[in-house]
């Protein structure tokens, strides 16, 4: 339906609008087992707020499409801001106004930009959010995600495979929360009873990942 | 659960709307969720801008008025507000005297209340805003996001209100506000887990028999739970908490705060504890508040909040306020 892509840099302005299409379709889908995760260490409400803000973002890139990748990340991540609200509005619309940012006005990029903007996007959670590794954050999902998308690509990997291991790696990265203690957010104050549970943060935030991979793929 | 509602996507829109028709002497933008004192923003007046997710009624729509706050910013269920709306506020109540913002400890709150500063300041207005961190339930600040805001928030807002009304200038409001956080300490007890709309039942399980000492507001689960304990008991455990931490040496306010579902009833008799607690701790108490303030939507149990005041302080408190949700002395 679209026009060939240069397998060079496959990331253009309609990649990103896909994997928004997945995104929302993923919090849509995934809204009530998010809130489920978010029930014991949290307050309930992470599926609920995820869902309204990527169906928001999707209403936002609809009405006034962005010619450019980084163009509608950027307007993904503000409308995040602007229609979330708890931590993870701010957190999720810097990770995305930040890696949008990152592209500057190309037009269509490599996966090793894309690479480059979502260390750029993480960069901006981190310090934002003030989580380190292993805190039960996103951070938990986006770390390794991003070192894998960096190890798959420097062996040689095309786009669609990288962001398939990045995907692997996210995911793995979220189950891998379940026995550590939180250290930032909400969940902290509940100490070691926050062990035992998946970190609903690094939980959307693989389905985040997963979205792009899908993307790459073809599957969108 | 059964809840009084119509869908759970429109129960704080629904409230505003409701919330508006019963207070014509407040200006509620139902779209944009910003409550507003009417008449703002007040000639040489400090603007008070608070707000926080929904679920903690009164707090801290109810307490937008004459001595108190100018603009309050209600969230989504438990969920902070976004920055437009504390940009939208900050605009709406600056007379170019400048605006305090009074942000509880979430780091929802923080995260938000932090970029709508640095936006309202790129549009021109003085911003200096005041974190509330009084419950003394978190011990290991190190290895959380710190302590959280809860009922000290309305200590804060009433006295910092009264001396922006007063004429107080910004940098001066800002400072009491920090020394009624800084003076100010609160314990909260849960007999009964709170059910969101959006989950439609208990946020978490509190067996029968049990309660839950710690508890935060938002239905987060507090640090221990033991078995049932009597009204006595409870005053002891929270008393202790909350003298212990600050050990005052001058007389306190006193805010026998319910968490929504505790009749006033049980609240009272639940104070003479409190009071007869503090009396054997040698607490002298100057004023003493009883009533649900800050709460946490159906939740069943209470919190005691103490601050301990200076003359000028209790002169502050004592100042005229008219809210929806504050009333004396008007």
């Amino acid at each position: 339906m679209n026009a060939t892509p240069d397998p060079e840099a496959p990331v253009d302005a309609a990649f990103v609008r896909r994997w928004l299409d997945a995104a929302a379709a993923a919090m849509d889908r995934e809204s009530a087992r998010l809130t489920e995760l978010d029930s014991p260490i949290g307050d309930a409400d992470h599926g609920t707020n995820m869902r309204r803000g990527f169906l928001a973002a999707r209403t936002a890139v609809e009405q006034d499409p962005p010619e450019t990748p980084g163009g509608v990340l950027v307007l993904v991540g503000r409308t995040l801001i602007s229609t979330v609200g708890g931590a993870s509005g701010p957190l999720y619309g810097t990770l995305l106004r930040r890696a949008g940012k990152e592209l500057g006005e190309e037009q269509a990029v490599s996966a090793a930009r894309l690479r480059d903007a979502l260390r750029a996007g993480v960069d901006g959670v981190a310090a934002l959010g003030g989580a380190g590794p292993e805190d039960k954050t996103m951070l938990d999902a986006l770390l390794p995600a991003l070192d894998a998308l960096t190890g798959a690509l420097d062996a040689g990997g095309g786009a669609a495979d990288a962001l398939a291991a990045a995907s692997a790696a996210a995911d793995e990265g979220a189950k891998a929360t379940t026995p550590l203690r939180a250290r930032k957010g909400r969940a902290s104050y509940l100490g070691e009873r926050s062990v035992g549970h998946q970190d609903p943060g690094a939980t959307s935030s693989a389905l985040l990942i997963t979205a792009l991979a899908e993307t790459a793929r073809g599957d969108v | 659960m059964k809840m009084l509602i119509n869908v759970a996507e429109n129960v704080v829109a629904d409230a505003l709307r409701g919330f508006a028709a019963a207070h014509p002497e407040l200006t509620v933008d139902v779209e944009r969720r910003v409550i507003v004192r009417r008449g703002a923003p007040y000639e040489g007046k400090v603007g008070l801008v608070s707000g926080g997710g929904s679920g903690h009624e009164p707090l801290h729509g109810g307490f937008v008025g004459k001595g108190m706050l100018d603009a309050a910013c209600p969230g989504e269920v438990f969920t902070s507000p976004v920055p437009d709306q504390m940009v939208r506020a900050a605009a709406a109540v600056d007379s170019g005297a400048g605006v305090l913002f009074i942000v509880k400890n979430y780091t929802g709150d923080v995260l938000n209340f932090q970029m709508a500063a640095e936006l309202a300041e790129d549009e021109g207005v003085q911003v200096v805003s005041v974190l509330v961190d009084d419950d003394v339930a978190v011990t290991d600040s190190l290895y959380t996001a710190g302590r959280r805001g809860t009922g000290a928030t309305l200590f804060i807002e009433k006295i910092a209100g009264a001396a922006a009304e007063e004429g107080a200038p910004l940098d001066r409001v800002a400072a009491l506000a920090r020394q009624v956080n800084a003076a100010s300490r609160t314990f909260g007890v849960a007999l009964s887990a709170c059910s969101t709309p959006a989950k439609g039942g208990p946020t978490f399980d509190l067996p029968e028999g049990e309660l839950e000492l710690g508890v935060g507001i938002h239905g987060e689960p507090g640090r221990e739970r033991r078995a049932m304990m009597t009204s006595g008991e409870i005053a002891d455990v929270t008393v202790e908490a909350v003298v212990s931490d600050l050990n005052p040496d001058g007389p306190v306010l006193v805010l026998v705060n319910g968490m929504g579902a505790t009749p006033l009833l049980e609240l009272y008799g639940f104070n003479a504890e409190v009071q007869r607690a503090l009396a054997e701790r040698r607490v002298p108490v100057a004023r003493t508040l009883v009533g649900n303030y800050v709460t946490s939507l159906d939740m069943a149990g209470a919190s005691v909040t103490i601050c301990q005041v200076d003359e000028e302080l209790l002169r502050l408190w004592d100042a005229p306020v008219s809210t929806p949700g504050l009333r004396w002395g008007c």
